[in-house]
């Protein structure tokens, strides 16, 4: 009896794997840059708006703001150009320094969270919080958003500086829940660790760099057109 | 034996009931939990799965010929990566506050299970024309199914629907439908709907197909 004959399968040659991984490659690079291409300019423009509303949320009494940068003797002047993490000084009604709104980013858990909160100049603390950015764990990472225990560290978190006026007199740190005993610490959460303490270090960086300028300079700052929020 | 010719409407009609990617494949289960607290994040997330089903069944099918075998899954998911971009950068222009309440739910739309079995399955042996139906049926399907789990959960748990108030000042909220175990809650109730719909479909038409055979005799 004869044995049938074994399929013949096409063998697929090194030039028709690179052909498709190839041309594949290069049609999803240039859909991808004609897309980015196309909305760039309506993303900014969004991006803009959610960021001044940001802003309002986290200082309502400000009723103008100024965005301000360091320049290269560490003094504070208006800023000339946006930039990537804006910092803002706040005023109220009558043109009187209500506090300043600081934008800061660093690592969590999946992905870089950028926050955005303001500091009180009359309390010495922090005083609002809202996440920009975040790509965290739906469910457990992103709880540093609504958890409300959480957010309500953020009702007085004292960032005051030292005697010389050039760090934190206390380091801001994040405290397994539960455990906050002094007004610098973060109140964690439970199930989100990793997050948690990662808005510690965040906050902790961003005051300890941007705090020292801003009470030093925020008060003589003359600002130079206020813009309407 | 001649094999069954299937319709242009069966392929698109087949994703909206018989072979429903969430209430009878259970396909897709993450984004179809997680973001559908509310009925409008249901419908940006089904719409922006749709849009990925049906544009990468159309490449996928349009270069089935061109792609190796041994390369089909990295090309698959590369396809579906660039189109999951596409949207993702699509909802950024279109709302900051969309693109936020949907989270990691847009990216996480590359490793939806139903979009690549969509593409392993049909779009790599089928024509342009049925792969995109096939990809519409399926996206409206889910959309469908999501639109109703968060029906029910923005409705129960928040007392709104799109945001409109529909109840008295007096409604308490059950706020559990608004949290992850509320998606199963949700999903439960409309699993067991679906069932027993199917269930008293199938015991009809065994019962007419029973009925004809007992006049032919």
């Amino acid at each position: 009896m004869n044995a049938p004959a074994p399929i013949q399968q096409k063998q697929t040659t090194t030039w028709e794997m690179y052909r498709s991984i190839v041309g594949i490659g290069a049609f999803c690079a240039l859909l991808i840059v004609t897309v980015f291409q196309a909305t760039e300019g309506r993303i900014a423009d969004n991006k803009a708006r959610f960021l001044s509303n940001a802003v309002a949320q986290v200082l309502p009494a400000a009723r103008s703001t100024v965005e301000v940068a360091l320049d290269s003797n560490g003094a504070l002047v208006a800023a000339t150009a946006p930039a990537n993490l804006p910092v803002f000084l706040g005023y109220g009604e009558n043109g009187e320094l209500v506090g300043a709104v600081i934008t800061a980013q660093g690592m969590g858990y999946a992905d870089n969270i950028t926050v955005l909160y303001s500091y009180s100049f009359d309390l010495e603390a922090i005083v609002g919080f809202k996440v920009l950015e975040s790509k965290e764990t739906p469910g457990l990472g992103d709880k540093v958003e609504i958890e409300p225990h959480f957010l309500a560290n953020f009702e007085a978190l004292d960032a005051r500086l030292g005697g010389d006026g050039t760090a934190l007199l206390n380091a801001i740190v994040t405290v397994k829940q539960g455990e906050k005993t002094e007004p610098w610490q973060l109140d964690g959460i439970t199930g989100a660790t990793i997050t948690s303490d990662a808005i510690g270090v965040i906050l902790n960086r961003g005051s300890g760099y941007w705090l020292p300028a801003l009470e030093r300079d925020a008060r003589d700052f003359q600002p130079p057109q206020a813009s309407e929020e | 034996m001649a094999l069954k010719q299937v319709s242009s409407t069966d392929e698109f009609i087949k994703g909206l009931w018989r072979d429903n990617p969430v209430f009878i494949q259970v396909l897709g289960m993450c984004p179809a939990l997680a973001v559908s607290n509310t009925a409008i994040n249901a419908l940006a997330m089904g719409a922006a799965t749709t849009f990925v089903l049906v544009m990468a069944g159309l490449s996928v099918s349009l270069l089935r010929n061109f792609i190796p075998r041994e390369a089909r899954i990295v090309s698959y998911i590369c396809i579906i990566a660039t189109f999951v971009t596409c949207v993702d950068y699509a909802i950024m222009a279109i709302s900051i506050e969309l693109h936020r309440a949907l989270g990691a739910f847009i990216a996480l739309i590359v490793v939806n299970c139903l979009i690549l079995g969509r593409a392993e399955a049909f779009a790599s042996k089928n024509k342009p024309g049925r792969a995109m139906l096939d990809g519409l049926g399926m996206g409206v399907g889910f959309t469908a199914a999501l639109f109703f789990i968060g029906v029910v959960r923005e409705v129960l748990g928040s007392g709104t629907l799109f945001g409109v108030d529909l109840f008295a000042d007096g409604f308490q909220t059950w706020t559990v439908m608004v949290l992850p175990s509320g998606g199963f809650f949700a999903m439960a109730i409309w699993l067991l709907l679906v069932n027993w719909i199917r269930q008293r479909q199938a015991e009809a038409e065994k019962q007419a197909g029973e009925r004809a055979r007992e006049a032919t005799s």
